[in-house]
């Protein structure tokens, strides 16, 4: 069967890599993003790997009132979809953020409540279909809370409750919700970040997130060793974990 | 991802600051770097410094790699400057195009295949690349985006093809692919014993064979000096398709301790590659990357010459008398005791390239690779240079760190006409180096 599949937040590195190995496979593309040019690109770019058509929407994704007629483009385009990414997100200066709430607000609004109010609306479509993936990019920012970027860290952790809830609530709908919290990705988001040995391309978490996704994986690290450092991140006593640095 | 800007001869080594483009606008391009001297960096697969620049910003085109229209009937493929041969022929063998010259490895971004003007082994019937280039959109600092073709801006293009990233910032180019049937060769290797030999073969294998080149033994023996393979090549047909096995691709992860690819280690490779050549069988079906590409299946080669790096010498010679030119070359190798772990030489046709500062014209190119020893290899690059420029003889700046400002004039005829072309706020270490 033809993948057919919406993904928000296209013109991010990451997406527009799990794009092109849609493409490849000659899927059906319907991309969302916020900036027009950068959409054209994209879609003249995935045409040429593959893609059997390409239809894009630019708008501002965290204007929620758009989220319901969004879904009706997307199925009038796709009819069912088979595949459903979102990607789109911020990473705020964290000092930045504390100096001026309001900034925080904005952080939060894009990184938790537009992606909240997008899967609500399209899990209705999903649960018609009674078939089809969700695949959402949290963050192992999300797993604890810690000073350096705990806000971004506090939208991306409720986006990572919220996915398991939204799980558990589609499962007998034969729809499967994937959680994907990448470490460190080269991407434009981290571009003043110095890089070192963790770090991935974009390439390849896109190619690891499309693998997890194939094989039903409900929470997907990104690469795969994150899981085992969360792990013991998650298992420092708080008494402990307060005072250190990170 | 840690970017470490160096060439792939890792040589010079220098400290080197970079911006990473996220689009190819005039705004991506003019904002955030006004008043320092830029140069586009691609993948960095040239061996020396043309893709270097200390004194300024590299702008890195690896996010510049969009494909941006293919026309399936034409085989007309415009995409972005950072889009790499490797992913060309990924994406588009499979509708049956091919590049319509590409050079031994497929790390080479289409910005960078233009600005060296590269060839590959079909040179004696394809031309260089810059032939087969239809249009390309170049910003400058002072204009902004201006579109060149061979009969628009006719100068700048001509410029710009070879022009060492130093015109201005290639955005985007157009260039006409080849079509093909399979993505098989039918190759044949033939074994020579010198080089009166190997210019007998390679005349006729040029008649009979679209790709052609020869690998020599450069450590030899005097009395075998110039044997070696000729690796010859053409398009299978479409009966001859096939899926190829995957084959992982090993990568050399630290460079190697010093005195690896000693001489004698050299010497006894060489012995060995052309007995394993004269003892296997002649013909075969060959999948095209390892026909075009043998040295990317082992990736970062390069540390195996240790943290010094390496050099390449690559020059041409004029073809009439040439033969004893290229021998005289290896004699001096020879004496100076300096192996080459790879040697290639191909004759190059007679179709003549479009850019100011290319390279290709009609004659022997021979490449050479050796360790950085310093002193005694710069001594040894000295030596060939006399015999080079005596027989007006010219060197290849994509392979070169260490030519002379004399060297580059007397290789390049159309310098003075290409100043004219270099953009006020481009520049490069090559460029400091040898040309102004
Ligand atoms: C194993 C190996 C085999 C090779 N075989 C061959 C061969 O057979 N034939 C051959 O001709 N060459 C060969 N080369 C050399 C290589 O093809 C060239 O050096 C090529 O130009 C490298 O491309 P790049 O994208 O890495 O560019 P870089 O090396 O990064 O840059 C090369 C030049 O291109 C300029 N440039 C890059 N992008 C742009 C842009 N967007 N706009 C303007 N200027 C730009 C740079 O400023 C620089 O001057 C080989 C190299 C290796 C490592
Ligand atoms: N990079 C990492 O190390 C890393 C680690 C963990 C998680 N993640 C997550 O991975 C996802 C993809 O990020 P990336 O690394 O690929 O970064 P990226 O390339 O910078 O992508 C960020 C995307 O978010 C979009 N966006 C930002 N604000 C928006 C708004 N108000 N409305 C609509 N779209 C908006 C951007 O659109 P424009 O293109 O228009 O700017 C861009 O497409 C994000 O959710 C991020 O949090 C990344």
């Amino acid at each position: 069967m033809t993948p057919a599949v919406v993904i928000i937040g296209a013109t991010s590195a990451i997406a527009e890599q799990i794009s092109r190995l849609y493409a490849e496979q000659g899927a059906k593309l319907f991309l969302v993003g916020r900036n027009e040019k950068k959409l054209e690109i994209i879609s003249d770019d995935l045409k040429v790997r593959g893609a059997a058509c390409v239809a894009t929407i630019a708008m501002d994704l965290t204007d929620t009132r758009l989220h319901a007629k969004l879904v009706e483009q997307a199925v009038s385009f796709l009819g069912d979809i088979t595949h459903l990414y979102v990607a789109h997100g911020t990473l705020a200066d964290n000092e930045a953020c504390e100096n001026n709430p309001q900034l925080a607000m904005t952080e939060i609004t894009l990184n938790l409540n537009s992606p909240v109010s997008l899967l609500l609306h399209f899990a209705g479509r999903f649960r018609t279909q009674q078939y089809g993936t969700i695949a959402v990019i949290s963050s192992v920012a999300g797993d604890r809370g810690r000073q350096s970027n705990y806000i971004y860290g506090a939208a991306k952790g409720g986006l990572s409750v919220f996915l398991q809830g939204l799980r558990n609530r589609l499962y007998v709908d034969n729809i499967h919700v994937a959680t994907v919290k990448p470490g460190f990705v080269d991407t434009p988001m981290t571009t003043d970040f110095k890089k070192g040995m963790m770090w991935v391309s974009a390439k390849k978490a896109a190619k690891l997130t499309v693998y997890g996704v194939d094989k039903k994986r409900n929470v997907i690290y990104v690469p795969g060793f994150w899981r085992f450092i969360m792990l013991i991140i998650l298992h420092i006593p708080e008494f402990i974990f307060k005072r250190l640095k990170l | 991802m840690s970017y470490h800007y160096r060439s792939w001869g890792l040589n010079p080594q220098i400290k080197q600051i970079a911006c990473v483009l996220n689009g190819a606008t005039e705004q991506d391009l003019a904002g955030p770097h006004k008043a320092q001297k830029l140069l586009a960096y691609g993948c960095g697969s040239s061996y020396g410094d043309v893709c270097l620049n200390d004194e300024g910003v590299l702008l890195d085109s690896h996010r510049l790699d969009h494909f941006l229209n293919f026309n399936p009937d034409t085989g007309v493929l415009r995409c972005q400057s950072g889009v790499t041969l490797r992913a060309i022929n990924q994406q588009l063998i499979k509708y049956g195009w091919f590049l319509p010259v590409t050079p031994g490895t497929q790390n080479v971004t289409l910005g960078g295949a233009i600005a060296n003007d590269v060839h590959g082994k079909n040179h004696h019937l394809a031309g260089s690349f810059g032939c087969h280039v239809l249009k390309l959109g170049l910003y400058r600092s002072q204009e902004g985006s201006i579109e060149c073709q061979p009969d628009k801006n006719a100068e700048l293009f001509r410029a710009t093809i070879s022009g060492l990233g130093l015109t201005g910032f290639i955005q985007w180019a157009e260039i006409q692919l080849k079509k093909i049937s399979s993505p098989y060769l039918r190759t044949e290797k033939m074994v020579f014993t010198g080089l009166q030999e190997f210019d007998a073969l390679s005349n006729d294998a040029d008649k009979a064979y679209e790709y052609t080149v020869a690998w020599i033994d450069s450590v030899a023996a005097a009395k075998y000096r110039g044997r070696g393979v000729l690796f010859c090549g053409e398009h299978a047909d479409s009966s001859a398709d096939r899926r190829p096995s995957k084959k992982r691709i090993l990568s050399i992860p630290f460079n190697a301790p010093t005195g690896l690819l000693s001489y004698p280690v050299i010497k006894t490779f060489n012995l060995a590659y052309y007995n394993m050549h004269r003892l296997t069988s002649s013909k075969a079906l060959t999948y095209y990357e390892p026909f075009f590409y043998p040295l990317d299946s082992l990736g970062h080669w390069n540390r195996l010459y240790g943290k010094k790096g390496l050099y390449q010498y690559q020059c041409v010679i004029p073809a009439e008398g040439g033969v004893e030119v290229v021998e005289e070359l290896l004699a001096i190798c020879a004496h100076y005791r300096q192996g080459s772990f790879l040697s290639v030489l191909k004759k190059f046709g007679s179709i003549k390239s479009p850019g100011m500062l290319s390279f290709p014209r009609p004659g022997y190119t021979l490449a050479l690779d050796f360790r950085n020893l310093g002193e005694s290899t710069l001594k040894l690059f000295s030596a060939l240079d006399k015999v080079v420029f005596a027989n007006q003889g010219a060197l290849y700046p994509a392979k070169d760190a260490r030519m002379s400002r004399e060297g580059f004039r007397q290789s390049f005829i159309e310098t003075e006409r290409f100043k004219n072309y270099i953009d006020p706020l481009f520049s490069s270490n090559f460029m400091r180096r040898v040309i102004i």
